[in-house]
């Protein structure tokens, strides 16, 4: 986000009186385009009867309030779950990676290669609909099996991105390769890779809503129950208020936390001569190499 | 192989369907992508701030929801487009998102000096950007990019659930006719490593061509 000051300034001069009541002039028409965009929802909203008593007045119900808590939690379950297991999934198939042995290493590769190739949602119906698993389990598994094997990746690349002096020094004091993995390599590198780490988890917190489409009952599941009801005038723009706030909250709270980590990481005087810092920021299941270069 | 052969039809349907939303939503997400970086990087500072919000919204935003919202919510407003419509302006606001910040790394690595001297021949913003600086950055980030349209490709199976004819969605008909659910699924996930490999060959090639020595 900083790093865009110095480069964006050189596109352009520091503008003079002219160029700023241009400036002003854009910034004006900007504004009164969104803000007519803006009036438009609004008139829609009101025309249609958006806010009419019927269709908010449901979310007063204890019922429809313990179904969006509950499918809240179910969400946040899945997203636990995820976490849980993929974290370890990461961390072996980085280990088998990274490992000396020949065929430990191709059989990691292949089976983090092939995840992160296969789309996350024709796992997840191949697991719900050929293996016949609950929707639960089939969301979890789906969703370790592909943000597990990004995480190997990111995890070796922080691995591989701690300087070579430190694994040399620490074999040169005669510590086992596990030793120096262990005690060496694997603290460093998490240090430099919780931002990618944390914005993984930002990729799979978003991709539980996919639960949605296997029936899992999350959130948006909630949501669609109370929007598609003809007793309470089909609510949808409201369920859309509600629901789109939590989740958007939700991620941003995690992908705030990932910037947090990175800058306060950068100031660390821990990270000088490590590796790196890696930059934060949600991902769309990109390598870490490529999110990582700049 | 029987599975694949008595079903061609419908996964050939499919497959096509999937790439033509796959094309369809990558150019609409590339030229927005632009736009908003270009928005991100101007001297007007409300054009500034909604890039901002719009890649900060986006990118934060689950892409299920995003469909939710699109196909189920844009017809409450008596806006009643084709599926396909409504599925390829879910696919291509979502990746543009990340497209902006793709290429906003790109300027990032482009000297200083390009700008300048741009600049110092007397280019206006709107041509410093297009003509200098950014076909420079575009080269230094064409395989991230590549990579966020198979990230697309791979997204687009979400709109088979929207009823959108796509290739995952081909496993319910062919899922009723009885057949090996598991070889379905194979031949399913064959399809989009084509889709994918072919995009990755693709900028492969395009990288290879049009990199910058820097």
């Amino acid at each position: 986000m900083t790093a865009a000051a110095p480069s964006a300034s050189a596109l352009y001069d520091i503008p003079g009186p002219k160029a700023r009541s241009r400036h002003r002039l854009y910034g004006v028409l900007a504004l009164l385009a969104i803000a007519g965009l803006l009036a438009w929802i609004g008139y829609e909203l009101v025309s249609t009867g958006q806010f009419s008593y019927a269709k908010w007045n449901p979310f007063q119900y204890v019922g429809i309030q313990e179904l969006l808590w509950h499918g809240l939690l179910n969400t946040l379950k899945a997203f636990g779950l995820t976490v849980l297991f993929a974290l370890p999934f990461g961390a072996l198939f980085a280990a088998g990676r990274l490992s000396e042995h020949r065929v430990v290493r191709w059989l990691s590769t292949l089976v983090v290669e092939f995840f992160r190739a296969m789309p996350l949602l024709v796992m997840i119906f191949f697991i719900f609909v050929a293996m016949k698993v609950q929707p639960l389990w089939a969301l979890v598994a789906g969703l370790t099996l592909y943000n597990g094997s990004v995480l190997a990746e990111v995890f070796r690349a922080g691995v591989r991105a701690v300087p070579r002096g430190q694994q040399e020094a620490a074999f040169a004091l005669g510590m086992r390769k596990t030793q120096v993995m262990a005690s060496v390599l694997v603290p460093q590198a998490n240090r430099a890779m919780l931002p990618s780490i944390i914005s993984q988890l930002v990729v799979a917190l978003k991709d539980t809503s996919l639960g949605f489409l296997i029936t899992y009952e999350e959130f948006l599941h909630a949501g669609k129950l109370i929007a598609t009801n003809l007793d309470y005038d089909l609510p949808f723009i409201p369920v859309v208020m509600v629901i789109a706030p939590v989740y958007i909250g939700m991620c941003l709270l995690l992908s705030w936390l990932a910037h947090w980590v990175e800058r306060r990481g950068r100031r660390s005087p821990r990270v000088r001569g490590g590796a790196p810092m890696a930059t934060a920021g949600p991902g769309m299941g990109l390598p870490p190499e490529v999110r990582g270069q700049d | 192989m029987h599975v694949l052969t008595a079903n061609w039809h419908t996964y050939w349907e499919g497959f096509v369907g999937t790439i033509e939303l796959t094309a369809v939503s990558s150019a609409l997400a590339l030229l927005l992508g632009v736009l908003i970086a270009g928005f991100r990087v101007s001297p007007v500072p409300g054009l500034r701030a909604f890039g901002t919000v719009w890649v900060t919204l986006l990118r934060n935003t689950p892409l299920t929801l995003l469909f939710f919202i699109v196909v189920l919510g844009l017809p409450r407003f008596g806006i009643s487009l084709p599926f396909f419509t409504f599925a390829v302006l879910a696919l291509s606001c979502y990746t543009s998102a990340f497209i902006c910040e793709a290429l906003r790394s790109g300027i990032n690595t482009v000297p200083l000096g390009q700008g300048e001297a741009a600049r110092s021949l007397g280019m206006t913003f709107g041509q410093t950007l297009s003509l200098v600086v950014l076909p420079q950055a575009a080269r230094s980030v064409i395989g991230p990019i590549g990579s966020l349209l198979i990230a697309l490709a791979k997204n687009s199976a979400i709109a088979g659930s929207f009823s959108v004819t796509e290739l995952l969605g081909s496993y319910r008909t062919i899922n009723e006719l009885g057949y090996s659910i598991i070889w379905t699924f194979v031949w399913i996930a064959v399809g989009y490593l084509v889709i994918t490999l072919a995009i990755s060959a693709v900028f492969n090639l395009l990288e290879r061509r049009l990199a910058v020595a820097r």
